[in-house]
């Protein structure tokens, strides 16, 4: 007699690699863990490093995710819909901060709008803005490197909605603009929301483009991140405390969108 | 002052060609009813002004809308599914409308409300749609398409997405809805009791051509296309007419009728006309064949014969007991005959 299909028997030579596989993800959180100064927890955390880096990591995590939705949702909403010629080639563009090493987008915002760059230039010169080495030059950094995240989401969100909807809003008199903001807008939240998360959370843990772009002053550029790497040769229980909060953070986002992504499907 | 809609509707794709012209007073209702494919949703979207025209004009109460957007044609339209918008609750959907025209926000809600207490769902004014029925979801999207006071109202396969259970009661309710509207309306279905219900005049489109129009009772009583014949239940045939006597299939046949007509006609007659016998009934003055039984099927309480020709098929309607006493089964040879008084010619 055969059994009821239930969930198949994994073969061995699968299992193994697996496992590894995991311990090799799971293990250095469990150290992480493991090796925190818990009971100095408390007055680590106080200690105006720590808060300053925090607080300029919240911060500029946040505004960069601003200006990634105030830019990235109109460049989605043109790759989706306008009729733009080569817009295969524009979506190829948009993606390369996605693949591109963050020092090299370090090195490539320095030489535009770096003191001496082909835009900074004119900044500099005509309005008096620096960029470079300042906290908008952090903020800047990081939208570089999470605005592709926020462009992906939504431009998949949009391809997906339903066009019609912007019809029977067109028929019932609603401008473009009206439909855009009124229809397609909430229609696609969902998907504005998780790309939002999902920049502030690449924009948190930037470092590369960063340190290339902004250095690492502390209490103007030095976030989280580049304070863990400064602690790890000066102070590496601090280097811990650190990354626990960056750990927090990081999984406090993963809940944030387990709906979207965790789910089982079911 | 309300003239009603005049138009002509030409629309060219590479595999697809809509010419079609189309006028309904005002207070007047015309279905558009045609296969799927004929053009009847391209030519209610060409309306709407959602698919570009390649010629013709669009004229609701004598302003050419041809040269406007959708948004600025003052066009009421309901959707094949409805489309409400999700994220809107009920009065929001039908305040969506008057919004859009300018009215304040206080104003487009009282708009709405009495829109909505209007078909009967002023209690579900804080609904979100995914919560309402499909009969219920129909009726928000009329008072979404009525509350922005349309010229013209447009209805895409209104009653196609409900369960047979409730479309009788929702076919009823839509008719007294579009009694009271005062503009014309143009609705598309593929469903002719559904045409013959809600409108006052049928417009049968195939293949991007208007092919008859009339009444219901016109066009049912008098189809002029297999396919109206088909959704009306008639058998239907071209000839030629010779003092009473029609020579259809190309002149393989003859048939007597009762109508004194020359030239080319129509003739039909109903299923439930065709009387079948085993053997050839003998000295009988009425049009007799011999036909071969395609397919039997239960119909109700009726069973339906089809009969292959030679001389031509048909479609007879028998009592379950016929069919043991007649022993009917698929390509079995029967005589067939109709009564000349049972047949009916028009010219054509």
């Amino acid at each position: 007699m055969r059994r009821a299909p239930e969930s198949p028997r994994p073969p061995l030579i699968l299992v193994a690699p697996a496992l590894a596989g995991l311990a090799f993800l799971v293990l250095p959180l469990a150290g992480l863990l493991a090796r925190a100064p818990w009971t100095t927890l408390g007055t680590r955390l106080a200690q105006d490093q720590v808060l300053d880096a925090l607080r300029l990591s919240l911060l500029t995590a946040t505004l960069a995710t601003c200006l990634c939705v105030l830019f990235g949702v109109p460049l989605a909403w043109m790759l989706a819909r306008a009729p733009v010629p080569g817009v295969r080639l524009v979506r190829a563009l948009v993606t390369v901060p996605l693949v591109l090493p963050p020092v090299v987008g370090g090195v490539a915002l320095l030489l535009v709008l770096g003191r001496r760059g082909l835009v900074g230039e004119h900044l500099d010169a005509w309005f008096g803005i620096t960029l470079p080495f300042t906290t908008a030059g952090v903020v800047l950094a990081e939208t570089f490197v999470a605005m592709p995240f926020l462009v992906i989401s939504v431009e998949g969100a949009l391809r997906a909605a339903d066009l019609r909807y912007e019809e029977a809003a067109a028929t019932l008199g609603a401008s473009r603009w009206t439909i855009f903001r009124r229809v397609t807008l909430p229609l696609v939240a969902p998907g504005v929301a998780a790309g939002a998360v999902l920049c502030w959370a690449r924009a948190l843990g930037e470092f590369g483009a960063t340190i290339t772009f902004a250095g690492n002053f502390p209490g103007r550029t030095q976030t989280m991140p580049l304070a863990v790497y400064l602690a790890l040769e000066t102070d590496p229980q601090a280097a811990i405390v650190l990354s626990l909060v960056l750990l927090a953070v990081s999984v406090a986002v993963l809940a944030a969108l387990r709906d979207r992504w965790v789910s089982t499907g079911t | 002052m309300r003239t009603g809609l005049d138009a002509r509707l030409v629309v060219r794709r590479a595999a697809f060609d809509l010419d079609l012209a189309l006028a309904a007073a005002p207070g007047e209702v015309v279905a558009l009813l045609g296969p799927n494919g004929a053009g009847k949703s391209t030519a209610l979207r060409a309306l709407a002004g959602l698919v570009p025209m390649t010629g013709g004009h669009v004229r609701v109460d004598g302003d050419d809308l041809r040269p406007l957007p959708p948004d600025r044609r003052g066009i009421g339209m309901v959707f094949q599914d409805y489309l409400l918008f999700p994220h809107l609750s009920a009065l929001e959907n039908v305040a969506f409308g008057p919004r859009c025209q300018g009215a304040g926000r206080r104003a487009a809600r009282r708009i709405a409300a009495e829109w909505l207490d209007r078909v009967g769902l002023a209690e579900f004014a804080s609904v979100r749609p995914r919560a309402l029925s499909g009969g219920q979801a129909q009726r928000v999207a009329l008072a979404r398409a009525l509350a922005v006071e349309p010229g013209l109202l447009l209805l895409d396969e209104p009653l196609a997405a409900l369960d047979a259970h409730t479309r009788l009661e929702i076919r009823a309710a839509l008719r007294r809805h579009l009694a009271g509207f005062s503009g014309a309306a143009v609705l598309v279905t593929h469903d002719p009791l559904d045409a013959m219900v809600l409108a006052d005049r049928i417009v049968v489109v195939e293949g991007g051509r208007l092919v008859q129009q009339g009444t219901p009772a016109e066009v049912a009583r008098r189809p002029r296309t297999g396919y109206v014949a088909r959704l009306v239940g008639l058998n239907l045939y071209r000839g030629r007419a010779d003092a009473g006597r029609v020579a259809v299939a190309d002149g393989a046949a003859t048939l007597d009728t009762a109508d004194p007509l020359d030239g080319d006609v129509f003739l039909a007659f109903a299923p439930a006309a065709v009387a079948l016998y085993r053997t050839r009934p003998d000295g009988s003055p009425r049009n007799l064949w011999r036909a071969r039984v395609a397919a039997v099927e239960r119909q109700g309480d009726r069973v339906r014969v089809q009969l292959s020709g030679p001389p031509f098929d048909a479609v007879a309607e028998v009592t379950p007991a016929a069919v043991a006493e007649l022993q009917l089964s698929e390509g079995s040879e029967i005589w067939a005959a109709v009564k000349a008084t049972e047949t009916h010619v028009y010219p054509a």
